[in-house]
């Protein structure tokens, strides 16, 4: 169930005097199974490029290929795409209209036409997946919790069994307590339902510790696309369009200038608590 | 597809009509939708057109862009055109089966719709150059007088300006959401009737639930500036009529007594 993107363009408001240029030659792999990283700043394109993925957007010019096939032929069935490619949205809870929670998970697999049987098993094992307590299933949604109604959002995208799941800012609004939580949550599903998942951010402090692949999107660009400590030995030029490393790779940069036989490749805090015993040794 | 209504947005850049107080412009609307019922024959016609071509050329808006926005109006101009065109009695030009043209009936609608285009293009060409903040700017300046009778002019400017703020916002908020349904598979645009009205609860819910939010938002961010109502409250841009406020007035008023001339004579 690959995506491919092969030179996807994409203009705003083309043949228009404010023509804006979102999407600029893009073209990715992404193979099953990975978990990645699409960082960039606001504006950069990446919103607009998760978009594609699921048909929602049109490229204007390139073509964008789910399982071999064009997703944009005029035959494709991309309601049943949709289903397969799970997007949620930055600040999914914004979508939720449901009178409980219950409900509002529904929606998504009624939509595929499946029996009622069915779309209550789904929503159930959903709510579950996302950790959501059994006491607010049949609570409204609107009196959860920012974190609470986010997992209930993210539910109501799971409950139709993507195979690839894309999560555009998931962490955008929560207190850092949230964020580790849905970040926790997030690597979770990765690794027990073993679906590609797409997690969109500006923050690489978020992703680094999570993700195997970062693709670095800039002024409508994939700039860098690599493992995150790949990515990361670029800090000097992420610093130039306004993103940064994480916070470790600065603290072992410093360590070797200052002649500390360190490995720079550190991405999480571990490994740079590990590397830097293991010199003292 | 929202997006695509351009009528009436503001079209940002310099020109003579854009630099024009915006009470003149509102005056100069208004007297042009009378001028154009005051007359029924060409030669009015032929100088309500002239005035219209002269603010196009001098608002440096491309009249392309006036056009497209007009999209939306062409359905009701048909309806109004065939509505007249068949059903005016008099002399018949034209007969088939049980429907007849007259030769009044074509008068009437060609005069229809002439009029009918020259109103929108006209009211558009305010809104085009006029941002909104200006324009119930120029509405509550205008409406002054009305507070001798108790009127609460202030308060239904800031309810006005409000309103239009709000409406590319919640646009934009109804894309998101719309996007959002339809990445669960939600459809919004095949069924019967029953059912894409049903398909708009979820995207009607949250949309009114944000509207309370960011007006809830609104109404705290005005307070925390202590905001409370018109007394007292100055501007940053005080209106003041210049020279080209004054010509223009002149010229409008000149139009008009044109228009009635014409209308009488003819």
């Amino acid at each position: 169930m690959a995506i491919i993107l092969d030179h996807v363009n994409y203009i705003y408001e083309a043949e228009t005097a404010m023509a804006r240029v979102a999407l600029n030659d893009v073209s990715l792999q992404i193979p099953d199974g990975q978990f990645i990283g699409l960082i960039g700043h606001t504006g950069s394109g990446k919103s607009t490029l998760v978009q594609h993925l699921n048909g929602l957007m049109k490229p204007t010019s390139g073509a964008v290929y789910f399982d071999g096939k064009d997703i944009n032929d005029p035959e494709y069935d991309r309601k049943n795409l949709r289903a397969k490619v799970g997007l949620v949205f930055q600040y999914p809870e914004h979508q939720l209209f449901e009178i409980n929670c219950f409900l509002d998970v529904c929606f998504g697999p009624k939509n595929l036409g499946l029996s009622q049987k069915e779309v209550e098993l789904r929503a159930y094992d959903a709510l579950k997946k996302v950790g959501l307590p059994d006491e607010y299933f049949y609570q409204s949604p609107f009196d959860l919790s920012g974190g609470q109604k986010r997992r209930v959002a993210i539910a109501g995208v799971l409950a139709m069994k993507p195979d690839v799941l894309i999560l555009d800012e998931p962490t955008a609004g929560l207190d850092p307590k949230g964020r580790d939580e849905i970040l926790d949550l997030i690597s979770e599903l990765h690794d027990t339902l073993g679906i590609t998942v797409i997690l969109v951010s500006h923050s690489m402090e978020d992703v680094a510790n999570y993700v195997d692949r970062i693709i670095v999107m800039n002024k409508g660009e994939a700039v860098f696309d690599g493992a995150p400590k790949e990515v990361f030995s670029h800090y000097k030029e992420l610093e130039e369009i306004g993103l940064a490393a994480p916070q470790v790779t600065y603290v072992m940069e410093e360590l070797r200038e200052a002649g500390f036989n360190v490995n720079t490749d550190a991405t999480t805090i571990e490994e740079a608590a590990d590397e830097i015993m293991r010199i003292f040794q | 597809m929202l997006r695509d209504i351009t009528l009436g947005q503001y079209y940002q850049t310099d020109s003579y009509v854009h630099r024009l107080d915006p009470r003149v412009k509102i005056v100069a609307t208004l007297v042009y939708i009378v001028s154009l019922f005051v007359v029924d024959n060409f030669i009015g016609y032929l100088i309500a057109a002239l005035i219209l071509a002269v603010a196009i050329m001098r608002s440096n808006v491309p009249v392309k862009f006036i056009f497209k926005g007009m999209k939306a109006i062409y359905f009701l101009l048909a309806i109004t055109m065939v509505f007249n065109l068949f059903l005016t009695p008099g002399e018949p030009l034209i007969t088939f089966w049980k429907l007849k043209i007259t030769k009044e009936g074509l008068k009437i609608a060609i005069m229809m719709g002439v009029r009918l285009v020259f109103l929108i293009t006209g009211s558009s060409i305010m809104t085009l150059t006029t941002t909104p903040n200006q324009l119930t700017d120029g509405l509550e300046s205008l409406m002054n007088p009305l507070k001798a009778l108790h009127v609460p002019v202030h308060e239904i400017s800031m309810m006005m300006s409000i309103a239009l703020r709000f409406i590319p916002i919640l646009m934009e908020e109804t894309d998101k959401i719309m996007k959002a349904q339809m990445a669960r598979g939600a459809d919004f645009e095949s069924g019967s009737l029953i059912q894409r009205a049903k398909s708009l609860i979820p995207l009607l819910v949250p949309l009114f639930i944000s509207a309370f939010r960011r007006a809830g938002d609104l109404a705290m961010a005005m307070e925390a500036r202590c905001y409370r109502g018109g007394e007292g409250r100055t501007k940053m841009k005080p209106l003041k009529y210049k020279q080209q406020d004054i010509i223009t007035y002149v010229v409008i008023l000149l139009y008009l007594c044109l228009m009635i001339a014409v209308g009488i004579i003819f």
